[in-house]
């Protein structure tokens, strides 16, 4: 069953992505910031947590689920340590996947050559 | 900054846009979900091997996301990754392998002009603002929490 709704709840913010791309000027690059600052904003009014119990990995590894984790972060440690929190939060919370995206990335790039066209 | 264009100018910005072909957006559409839905599913596989590894639903997202994103980065350097993307567009592109795959691909592209120039800076291209948008929008939300709160 979670594997049915994370495909129906990923495939549809992807499918929203796609409508994007295809009726506006945008580019992908665009795309991607809108849906960071869109999971944000939908997860700072407490609309994104439904979708995360709804869809799990459906709603985790779109990049709005990236945006959820930031805000969810900031909220946590802005309770625990205040102002610092606003701070540390987002990082804090978002730490292994920027890093792995950081490192992983920088591994993979020296190690491969782009395909010749 | 637009600048005013002349009368033949727009008459052929019309004829332009009337001659562009018009995306199959039906069948773009469904390759997006097709493909996003698809990518999400593996993500809800490697989410629930670490839940089996005793981490709670709430820990074992870092994880997954982590794993996801070497995922996209490897399948970026094989080649693979911008082949699904020609099919699936934003279905390759929202879920967090094409975050990786938006790192790798610029940076392998421009390893010529150096490691830190070339591969550093250019990992950057698209994550940078990303991250530069993610991080100040979560910390303007941390703010106004933490003053509602006081």
């Amino acid at each position: 069953m979670d594997y049915i709704m994370a495909f129906i709840i990923g495939g549809f913010i992807c499918l929203i992505g796609q409508i994007l791309i295809d009726t506006t000027k945008l580019m992908p690059a665009h795309v991607l910031v809108i849906f960071i600052v869109l999971g944000v904003l939908l997860s700072s009014i407490g609309l994104y947590q439904p979708l995360v119990d709804i869809g799990k990995a459906g709603a985790i590894i779109p990049l709005t689920g990236f945006g959820h984790t930031l805000v969810t972060g900031v909220i946590e440690d802005t309770d625990k340590y205040g102002l610092l929190g606003v701070f540390t939060g987002a990082l804090g919370a978002s730490a292994a996947g920027i890093t792995s995206a950081v490192v992983f990335g920088y591994i993979m790039a020296v190690i491969f050559n782009p395909k010749s066209k | 900054m637009v600048k005013k264009l002349t009368k033949e100018q727009q008459d052929f910005q019309q004829y332009i846009n009337k001659k562009k072909p018009k995306p199959p957006y039906i069948k773009n559409a469904f390759f997006a979900f097709l493909v996003g839905g698809f990518i999400c599913t593996i993500g809800q596989f490697i989410l629930n091997f670490y839940i089996s590894l005793g981490l709670t639903f709430k820990e074992a997202g870092a994880p997954t996301s982590a794993t996801m994103v070497f995922i996209g980065a490897l399948l970026t350097g094989l080649g693979i990754y911008d082949d699904i993307g020609k099919i699936a567009g934003a279905g390759s592109v929202v879920p967090i392998t094409g975050f990786a795959n938006s790192i790798v691909s610029p940076a392998m592209e421009f390893k010529r002009e150096g490691y830190v120039f070339g591969v550093a800076a250019k990992m950057f291209v698209v994550a940078g603002p990303v991250l530069v948008y993610g991080l100040t929008s979560s910390f303007i939300v941390g703010l106004i929490y933490y003053l509602f709160k006081l």
